[in-house]
């Protein structure tokens, strides 16, 4: 569904992301992981449109996307939330996400009614006519996840839609990502919670300072030595076999 | 329903208006409804870019005048009927409205440099006018008197009043519109934060050329109409900083991106005005200086305008009272 | 049309005022600079500094240079006080707020000085303003080389105080990274007001070496500050070197096309660059980020 080919990204000097390809089949979760500075967002950018990549393609439903604008992209079912929230905050809940609704409907009851559906279904049901600036971090969070929703994505972009969150709050926000998936939206995410990664997606890949490491099923991936060794350092992959092998 | 109480509401204080106009009105007190009215209608116009879509421009005097030159050029220059000159003023300012947006969106300007930018296309315009023969240089022009509905002039000013309540309602109602429909929510959307707008598929530049050729329309009708009032405009009255002063103060003091707002602003406005007049005993300034103090206190204390103000009291009551 | 030596007088001329536009602009642009904001009130600011001067020779019969010595000061605790206790407080930050509040500063500033002097324009008369210094077969008049002598010893001070006083680094710090700076225990309330009053301290020496010239009146300096903001978008906010540069240009400019259009089309020159500028490169010659 998504092709992002041999995307490069420099900023003056330092290049943040390079030569990195990411395939996401229709249908599955689809995780994009790694340490901190890795790259990830910019990545995300580049596909969603927010930056020009210095090289590489993005193709969306076999068509070219490269340098198409945010908003086309959105219009053609590729939908983002942003790693650091951006509510409406002047706005109640039912019209931030009203506003992601309008995409596909010029009338404004039809727009609000779709809103308060979509509210209902990430658990915002109760809280419609809050202020977005009233709503608690895991509040925001389904609030972004609501509005991306409301534009009827097929393909959605969640970036680090978990981070902030308390245990119980991610326990309770994981069921309503697998729903999604349910009712047929392709997901990639940008995730650093480990358990929620190997719980929801199917193909995981790891960016570390901007370069592809690694892809493939989540729990091969993460016993991947390339893998470790970018979280946790060069040899670290051999020093934990031995600790291993020294405590069998 | 809450959203109907401001409509309701202005419409009722237009009507107390209307009523008491009717009724009869000492001279002066007409004269100064009619002036608060053009204000009023500027300021809507003013507050369509400037409250709801966030973009504060300092030049709205360019549709203005724009509004009030085209109208008496066709009128005393080619003898075109007053409405159709109105019709035309409407359409040239919205145009003007349209490149200038077009000009300065395309080159992604916002805040201090868009109102830096809109303050230099009015003071090009100002100088043209006042430069050139045909909009009749330093000296200005006026249009001829001729009473009755077709010149838009009446000897009876009551009328002109009513007519002017009109047009701000038919303002009141097109905020309405603005505040319910796709358009509305896109420019808000922008207004708060437009990354996550695009994110959502607002298309951001359509959406604010949009915003200000609406915007510029609104402004463009309101210098038509001051013309047919006083039949008299040179470069400095219909291009001058003025006009742009004092739409935006009394759409921000009464609250920007609200419907009541330009109301209450220009009510204000004109009202403290009169009252400093009397106190000043004819210093001429004084006015003035009373509205930038009651600016910088608003950005101050109130950054949502009196409007915003009230309506933060109300929710504080209600939440207090549900606390209890 | 006009003999080579008129257009390179008005040449000469326009450079000279420039220095003096450079003058007006250095305070704008090291406000914006440092503070991240466009002083809508710097022209109302200019207008006081120039009644002052003009008080201080009608009252007190001082020479307006020698009026200079005194009004920089006074300028500096009022710019110091209006940003430290009015605008400061009064926008919060907001972007929108400090473009209201300066807005709002300037309408009362310049309505003050309309309801206590009235709309008459003052002049200064002096012996020498206009005494002219030959220089080879041009003819110059003196204020205004005394105005390019002045406001060069001028940029050359405001180098030395950034660039080798410990205020001077206090602020250079604030304006690259405020967070950082506050964290290392600079005052930046009182740094903001220190800058905005060295701003207002460039409009008190400029107002001096304007006056011989010109005449003031309420709305003088709203004519002057637009020039100012050309010429500080064309240099580049926040570049001295910018302001230095785009002011020289811009008095230039304006000397020419008064030449050949007059004087009132040819304010229009002025803004048309402005506009031209912002549309293409908001960041002008040298400067960072719009």
């Amino acid at each position: 569904m998504l092709k992002a080919h041999n995307l490069t990204k420099r900023f003056s000097g330092l290049l943040a992301v390079d030569d990195a390809t990411i395939d996401v089949a229709e249908g599955p979760i689809t995780g994009l992981i790694g340490p901190n500075g890795a790259g990830k967002t910019t990545l995300f950018a580049m596909i969603a449109g927010f930056l020009n990549p210095n090289a590489g393609t993005v193709t969306f439903q076999n068509e070219d996307i490269t340098s198409e604008k945010p908003h086309l992209r959105a219009r053609r079912g590729l939908a983002r939330t942003f790693q650091i929230v951006q509510p409406f905050a002047g706005l109640d809940v039912r019209d931030n996400i009203a506003v992601g609704a309008f995409l596909h409907t010029k009338d404004p009851a039809e727009a609000r009614r779709l809103a308060t559906l979509t509210a209902e279904k990430v658990g915002l049901g109760h809280e419609l006519d809050k202020l977005a600036s009233g709503l608690t971090i895991a509040g925001r969070k389904r609030l972004e996840l609501a509005r991306a929703l409301a534009t009827q994505p097929k393909l959605l972009l969640l970036d680090e839609v978990l981070a902030g969150l308390n245990p119980s709050e991610i326990r309770d926000v994981l069921p309503i990502i697998r729903q999604i998936r349910e009712e047929g939206v392709t997901i990639l995410m940008i995730e650093h919670i480990m358990q929620a990664v190997m719980n929801l997606c199917d193909t995981v890949y790891v960016l570390s300072q901007g370069k592809m490491i690694a892809s493939g099923e989540p729990r091969l991936v993460c016993t991947d030595t390339a893998v470790i060794e970018a979280y946790l350092g060069h040899g670290a992959a051999a020093r934990i076999k031995a600790e291993g092998a020294a405590h069998a | 329903m809450k959203k109907n109480f401001e409509f309701i509401a202005a419409l009722a204080f237009l009507g107390v208006v209307g009523i008491a106009a009717i009724a009869g009105l000492p001279g002066n007190i007409l004269n100064l409804l009619i002036f608060m009215m053009i204000i009023a209608l500027t300021a809507q116009g003013w507050n369509v870019l400037g409250g709801y879509g966030g973009l504060s421009s300092f030049g709205h005097a360019a549709f203005f005048g724009t509004g009030a030159y085209t109208t008496t050029i066709l009128q005393t220059s080619f003898g075109i009927n007053a409405w159709v000159g109105l019709v035309c003023g409407v359409i040239l300012g919205a145009a003007v409205g349209a490149l200038i947006g077009f000009l300065s969106f395309r080159a992604g300007l916002k805040g201090s440099y868009f109102a830096l930018i809109t303050l230099a296309f009015a003071e090009v315009l100002r100088i043209l006018a006042n430069s050139w023969d045909f909009t009749g240089g330093a000296a200005g022009m006026m249009v001829s008197i001729n009473n009755g509905f077709a010149y838009l002039q009446f000897s009876d000013r009551r009328w002109f009043l009513l007519i002017l309540i009109g047009f701000v309602a038919g303002g009141l109602l097109l905020t309405r519109w603005l505040e319910r429909s796709a358009f509305g929510a896109y420019l808000i959307a922008l207004r708060e934060n437009d990354q996550a707008a695009q994110a959502l598929g607002v298309d951001i530049f359509k959406i604010k050329i949009q915003a200000i050729t609406l915007s510029a329309a609104i402004t463009a009708l309101a210098g038509c109409l001051y013309v047919q009032n006083f039949l008299f405009i040179d470069a400095n009255v219909a291009y001058g900083s003025w006009i742009s002063i004092e739409a935006l103060f009394a759409a921000i003091v009464g609250g920007a991106g609200t419907m009541l707002g330009p109301l209450i602003g220009s009510v204000l406005l004109l009202g403290l005005g009169e009252i400093t007049k009397s106190f000043s005993g004819g210093i001429a300034g004084v006015d003035l200086v009373v509205f930038g103090i009651i600016l910088i206190l608003c950005v101050a204390f109130a950054p949502n305008g009196i409007r915003g103000f009230v309506a933060d009291l109300w929710y504080r009551r209600k939440s207090r009272g549900k606390a209890m | 049309m006009y003999s080579p030596t008129i257009i390179f007088e008005a040449l000469m001329n326009g450079l000279m005022l420039g220095a003096v536009y450079a003058l007006i602009a250095l305070g704008l642009t090291l406000i914006y600079g440092v503070l991240h904001i466009v002083n809508f009130a710097h022209g109302a600011l200019l207008t006081v500094a120039m009644y002052l001067v003009w008080l201080a020779s009608d009252r007190f019969g001082l020479d307006p240079y020698v009026a200079i010595l005194v009004v920089t000061p006074m300028m500096f605790a009022i710019g110091y006080c209006l940003q430290r206790f009015i605008i400061g407080p009064a926008s919060r930050g907001s972007d929108n707020g400090i473009l209201l509040a300066t807005l709002g500063l300037s309408i009362v500033i310049q309505n003050l000085l309309l309801a206590g002097f009235n709309s008459d324009t003052r002049t200064i008369a002096t012996d020498y303003a206009f005494e002219i210094v030959p220089l080879g077969p041009l003819l110059l008049s003196l204020p205004r080389v005394i105005g390019l002598g002045v406001s060069v010893v001028t940029a050359v001070l405001l180098w030395a105080i950034l660039n080798r006083t410990d205020i001077g680094k206090a602020i250079r710090a604030v304006a690259k990274e405020k967070l950082g700076a506050s964290l290392v225990g600079i005052n930046v309330a009182h740094v903001y007001a220190m800058t905005f009053a060295i701003g207002t301290a460039c409009l008190a020496i400029a107002g001096g070496l304007l006056m011989p010239s010109f005449y003031v009146s309420p709305t003088t300096g709203a004519a002057f500050v637009l020039v100012a903001f050309t010429i500080v978008v064309l240099g580049g906010m926040g570049s001295i070197p910018g302001a230095l540069i785009g002011g020289l240009l811009i008095g230039v400019v304006e000397a020419i096309s008064s030449l050949f259009l007059g004087d009132s089309l040819g304010q229009i020159g002025i803004f048309l660059i402005f506009i031209l500028v912002l549309l293409v490169k908001p960041t002008g010659l040298f400067g960072a980020r719009a």
